[in-house]
Order: structure tokens, then C-alpha cells, then sequence
């Protein structure tokens, strides 16, 4: 009967073409949205290593620093020591602006014996893992025991020491070492999902921050007590620009941040799966309009055939066979296309999410089809053969 | 072989209720030709299509082979239909997207044959029709006559113990409606096969051994 079927769609080729081509269109807009979809709720699943809960990111606008190295060293100590010296804070690490979940990047090219990578850089202070819970993987923080080292210490996450030594160890290792500023691998942190949920983990690297970096630097990271409350927040907002050169503050919580950031990502892919509903909807009332139109249209057929020995439900089974072949038809041709993405490594992503998406599209196109052509089909199973015959 | 007692039927709608077949009686024995004469609308094709099972009466009992077909299932009477019934239409019923050969194939697919076979079976059929060197043509390439003798081919490639025919040569010019009525003859006299054949051709009926008329839906000769 298979054959029957292939015969039958292959003789109706210039019919079936249109139809053929929607649902080839929608399994590409459905990969689409699969493939985001099986990307992101893989990085999902892993796990944040970040204890963002109670951590404040606090942004500083200084209208004047010191010009000279040791007042600004000064400068900075007071600011961290006036911060410290609240009850209510456990820890703070003078930042670079591209804290967790927020929208700046800074990205820098390192290498280490002639292979370069860029990656996400990090300017912060000792108390940095403290303050976000980071867990070391080996080694250690950068700490004031580096201060005498003839290297500038930093620490990377798991991702950069797997693209750079594999499963060598890479405490001790010195990065841009033919340059005049070469750096020392203390310790190696546990990857953190810093851009979000839905984010893939990108290679990091933390640089303790020296004195050239305090010219610039302008925000902090802080650990709260949980007994910081709103009133704390006041006070810390109302107070610490007399430290600033009363300069202008803006403290935000990383709580919210995540949620903000989080939604960078969500907001675009409801919107895609939105469109690519109203897509799927039209692409079914489509599919369903034309099985409805050829049973119509086929009641001769439909009728002959229960002459010659077609139960009803056989009948009804041939035309949900027949779009579930004239898919299969649409759907080998769709996956050509789908599978190029891995082949070619569009993206940069994982092979395996294009192939779950594959894997999903096809069974959604299959639902899809076998859905709108149940009804149709159920329909001609109840068309009486004397009738169809003599309408013909 | 079909045993028809007291059949009537009736096509309701909401407003009108028309009488289409009053109190036929009819027995058709096994080897025999019989054709259905009377005017258009008599109740002619009714009969036929209650005879094949394409329909059910609203009253009376319908026997064939001694069985009764009546209370059969949906299924039952697929598979009825498919083992004792072969049917030729007036207006062919060919499947136009589907070659001579796989129209002809048409009722093994529902059987449990295998591909080789249905493809043996059905050139054989051809071949009995004349028509062995047209069976990769599509049927729009062919003419009247030649699609009822695929028509014909379709109905006894199951060879079936019955034939029913609806206005066999009612679409065909005298010569190919002789042409079509030989094969018949020949299939009736040589295979034994019964022929219930509906015209309007008091020429074609002649040729049978007995002839039914009907009128306003009855029986009258």
C-alpha cells in the first residue's frame, strides 16, 4: 500500500508541490525555533555557581580622581574600607563594569604558547569569589601573597582552561608570556553562567586589578549581610558619596539583574515562537484546507475505492498516510538543509541541538500533519460509496 | 446467486420523501446475464448499487451466495464487496493519477497479496481485455472504449463470482459500446461469470438471457 501511496503522490507531483513546499517551510521556521529553544534550555540546565542572592552591584561616577598613583591607591582604600565598615556588608571587590547579568562586555585577546583565545576579561579585587560564591575548581584566588610575585596573577573558569590545557593542569602557567605584560594562572574557578540563565558559558579570565586599572574602574561588587534591608540601601546610597568626591551612585541588585538580563533572551525567542505559532496555525489551516479540498474533490476516488474493497476506516487511513508521506517527502529535503547547520558548525553551537531540534521539528511536522489530516480523513470514511460514485 | 425480497427504498430529506424502489423481487442465478431496462430515474442504478452493496434498502432482505448481507459490518461488506463483487461504471471511475496497470491492480490492494502477484494478476486481466500494450498509459491517453475495458480489467482482475455493470457502453459510440457488450458476452459464456448489467440500449439487453424492467421504482417485467 506504502508503494500504492508513493506512486499516487508521485503521479500528483505538480499538485503536491505547493503543499509540499508549506510544509517544508514550516519544518525550517520550526527547526528555527527548536534549535534556540533545545540552546538555551540546555544552558538552562546548568547550574549558575553563582550566589547572586545578596550581592549588590554598586556603580560610582567620580567627578575627580587623584592624578597621583598612591593617592589614588588611597583613595580606593578609604572607599573599600568605609564600605567594610558596615555592619551590614560580608564583602567587596572593586570591579570592572561588565559585573554579572549586566549588558557590558569586555573581551580581550590572550594567549598562551602561541594560541590565542578571546575571552571575556575580568578586572576585580581579591574578596571577588567571596563576594560571588565562585567555587575554585584548583589553585586559589589571587590574594595579597601575589604581591610580590613577578607575575600579575589571574584566575580563569573552567571553560578557558579546557580550550587551553585540556585535562593538563594549568595552575602556574604563564599567558602572554612574550609580551610586556605576562600573567600567571593561580587558580582555576568553577565555570558561572555570568551573562544569565540562558547563556552558554563563554572562557573567562579574572585579572586582579593594579594601580593603572583604578583610574578607570568604577564599580563595586558587595556581599550583604541577609539583614540588609531597604533602609541599609538608603543609607549606604546617602552616604558614600562623600567618599566618591560626591560624585553620583546607582546601586543595583544582581537578583535583578539576572531577571533583566534573563529577559534579553526570553523576550526575543517568545516573540519568534509567537510569529512561528501564528505561522504554524496558518501552516495547518493551509494543510488542513487542502486535505479537506482533495477529499472533496476525491469523493469519486473515495468512492470507487469502497467498491473495490475499502472499509471506511481504510480509506480514512490511506489519506492521513498520504500526507504523512507527502511530509516524510517535504521532510527529507528539510532535513538536507537542518543538517548543514552542524556539518558547517553555523553558529557555533553544538551539534547535538541541532540534532534534538532535527529530531523535534520532525515529530512536530509529523503531529502537525497527522492532526489536520485526521478529521479530513475520519470525514471520507463516512462518505457512502453509491453516493460519491453517483456524484461523480 | 443474489436474492433481492421485498426492497424498498427511500431518500428522505427534510421536506420530501421519495419512493426510489417499491417492493422489488428479484433472483439472479449464478451464470446468468440479466439486464435492468427503464427510464432515467426509475430506480435502475438504486438497484445495482443495493445488489453491490454500495447501498443499503430501507426495507427487504438481500441475499447473495445465500448469505445475508444485512447485518454485515462495515468491514464485512468491504471484503464482500472485494471477494464476490466486480463493478464497471458508465463514467469508468478510472483513478486518472495512477497508470492503466495500477488502476487495474486497484482491489488487490486490499487483499493479502503481494506485489509480484497483483502485478501477474492484473496484466493478465489486460490482456484478457485486449489492452496489454497500454498498461503504462495514464487513462486520459486513452478513449472511451479503452477506459472501459480498463474498467472491465479492474473488475475481474479479483475474479469475482459477479459482475455489476451501471450503463456499461452508455458513454461509447455504437461500434466500441458492441466491443464492450463482446467482452461481457465472452466473460459470462467462457468464466461463468453472473453480469447484472443496467441500460438504456434495448440492443444490449437483447443480447442477455433475461431482462428486468422497471418503473417509477417497480418491478414490471
Amino acid at each position: 500500500m506504502l508503494k500504492h501511496l508513493f506512486k499516487l503522490i508521485w503521479n500528483k507531483k505538480k499538485q503536491n508541490f505547493v503543499l509540499m513546499l508549506e510544509i517544508l517551510v514550516s519544518f525550517l521556521v520550526i527547526f528555527a525555533v527548536f534549535t534556540m529553544v533545545v540552546y538555551y534550555y540546555k544552558n538552562y540546565r546548568k547550574p549558575l555557581n553563582l550566589q547572586y542572592e545578596r550581592v549588590w552591584a554598586i556603580h560610582f561616577e567620580i567627578p575627580s580622581r587623584p592624578p597621583n598613583r598612591d593617592s589614588l591607591l588611597l583613595f580606593y582604600e578609604n572607599l573599600r574600607n568605609q564600605i567594610k565598615s558596615m555592619p551590614e556588608i560580608e564583602a567587596v571587590s572593586i570591579t570592572s563594569s561588565n559585573v554579572p547579568f549586566s549588558m557590558s562586555t569586555m573581551q580581550n585577546n590572550f594567549n598562551y604558547d602561541g594560541k590565542g583565545i578571546t575571552l571575556n576579561d575580568y578586572i576585580c579585587e581579591g574578596e571577588h569569589a567571596r563576594v560571588l560564591g565562585a567555587k575554585m575548581a584548583a589553585g586559589r584566588w589571587f590574594s595579597k601573597e601575589d604581591n610580590a610575585s613577578k607575575y600579575r596573577p589571574v584566575v580563569i573558569n573552567e571553560e578557558l582552561k579546557k580550550r587551553w590545557f585540556g585535562n593538563g593542569d594549568a595552575i602556574g602557567k604563564i599567558l602572554n608570556k612574550e609580551s610586556d605584560h605576562p600573567y600567571k594562572v593561580v587558580g582555576v574557578v568553577t565555570d558561572m553562567k555570568t551573562k544569565g540563565d540562558y547563556q552558554l558559558v563563554e572562557p573567562e579570565l579574572y585579572r586582579r586589578a593594579d594601580t593603572a586599572d583604578y583610574y578607570w574602574l568604577s564599580n563595586a561588587l558587595v556581599r550583604v549581610k541577609p539583614t540588609a534591608d531597604v533602609a541599609f540601601e538608603s543609607r549606604l546610597y546617602k552616604s558614600l558619596p562623600n567618599f566618591i568626591n560626591h560624585g553620583t551612585l546607582e546601586i543595583e541588585h544582581l537578583t535583578d539583574k539576572l531577571v533583566s538580563r534573563n529577559s534579553m533572551t526570553l523576550v526575543p525567542m517568545i516573540i519568534l515562537m509567537i510569529v512561528a505559532g501564528f505561522f504554524v496555525v496558518n501552516v495547518a489551516l493551509g494543510l488542513f484546507g487542502v486535505l479537506w479540498y482533495n477529499i472533496n474533490r476525491r469523493r469519486g476516488e473515495i468512492g470507487l475505492r469502497r467498491a473495490v474493497g475499502a472499509t471506511g476506516q481504510s480509506v480514512s487511513r490511506q489519506l492521513v498516510s498520504e500526507a504523512l508521506v507527502l511530509a516524510t517527502m517535504a521532510l527529507i529535503v528539510g532535513c538536507f538543509f537542518a543538517v548543514q547547520f552542524p556539518l558547517m558548525n553555523v553558529f557555533d553551537m553544538p551539534a547535538s541541538v541541532y540534532l534534538i531540534a532535527i529530531g523535534l521539528s520532525v515529530i512536530f511536522i509529523y503531529l502537525l500533519v497527522a492532526a489536520c489530516s485526521f478529521y479530513p480523513g475520519k470525514q471520507a470514511a463516512t462518505i457512502y460509496p453509491a453516493v460519491a460514485l453517483h456524484e461523480e | 446467486m443474489i436474492h433481492l425480497q421485498n426492497i424498498e427504498k427511500v431518500y428522505r430529506t427534510s421536506s420530501v420523501e421519495t419512493l426510489a424502489l417499491n417492493n422489488v423481487n428479484l433472483t439472479v442465478r449464478k451464470g446468468e446475464f440479466v439486464s435492468i431496462m427503464g427510464p432515467s430515474g426509475c430506480g435502475k442504478s438504486t438497484l445495482l448499487n443495493i445488489m453491490g452493496l454500495l447501498d443499503v434498502p430501507s426495507k427487504g432482505e438481500v441475499r447473495i451466495d445465500n448469505e445475508a448481507t444485512v447485518n454485515l459490518s462495515d468491514k464485512q461488506m468491504a471484503h464482500f464487496r472485494n471477494k464476490k463483487l466486480g463493478f464497471i461504471f458508465q463514467s469508468y471511475h478510472l483513478i486518472n493519477d495512477l497508470k492503466v496497470l495500477d488502476n487495474v491492480e486497484l482491489p488487490l490492494l486490499y487483499r493479502n497479496s503481494n506485489a509480484k502477484e497483483r502485478t501477474r494478476l492484473a496484466k493478465a486481466a489486460l490482456e484478457k481485455v485486449g489492452l496489454s500494450n497500454r498498461m503504462k498509459h495514464f487513462p486520459n491517453q486513452l478513449s472511451g472504449g479503452q477506459k472501459q475495458r480498463v474498467a472491465i480489467a479492474r473488475a475481474i482482475v479479483g475474479e469475482p463470482e459477479i459482475i455489476l455493470a451501471d450503463e456499461p457502453t452508455g458513454n461509447l459510440d455504437s461500434a466500441m459500446g458492441n466491443e464492450i457488450m463482446d467482452i461481457l458476452l465472452e466473460l459470462n459464456s467462457i468464466d461463468k461469470t453472473t453480469i447484472v448489467m443496467v441500460t438504456h440500449d434495448e440492443q444490449m439487453a437483447r443480447k442477455t438471457h433475461r431482462l428486468v424492467r422497471l418503473f417509477d421504482g417497480s418491478q414490471v417485467s
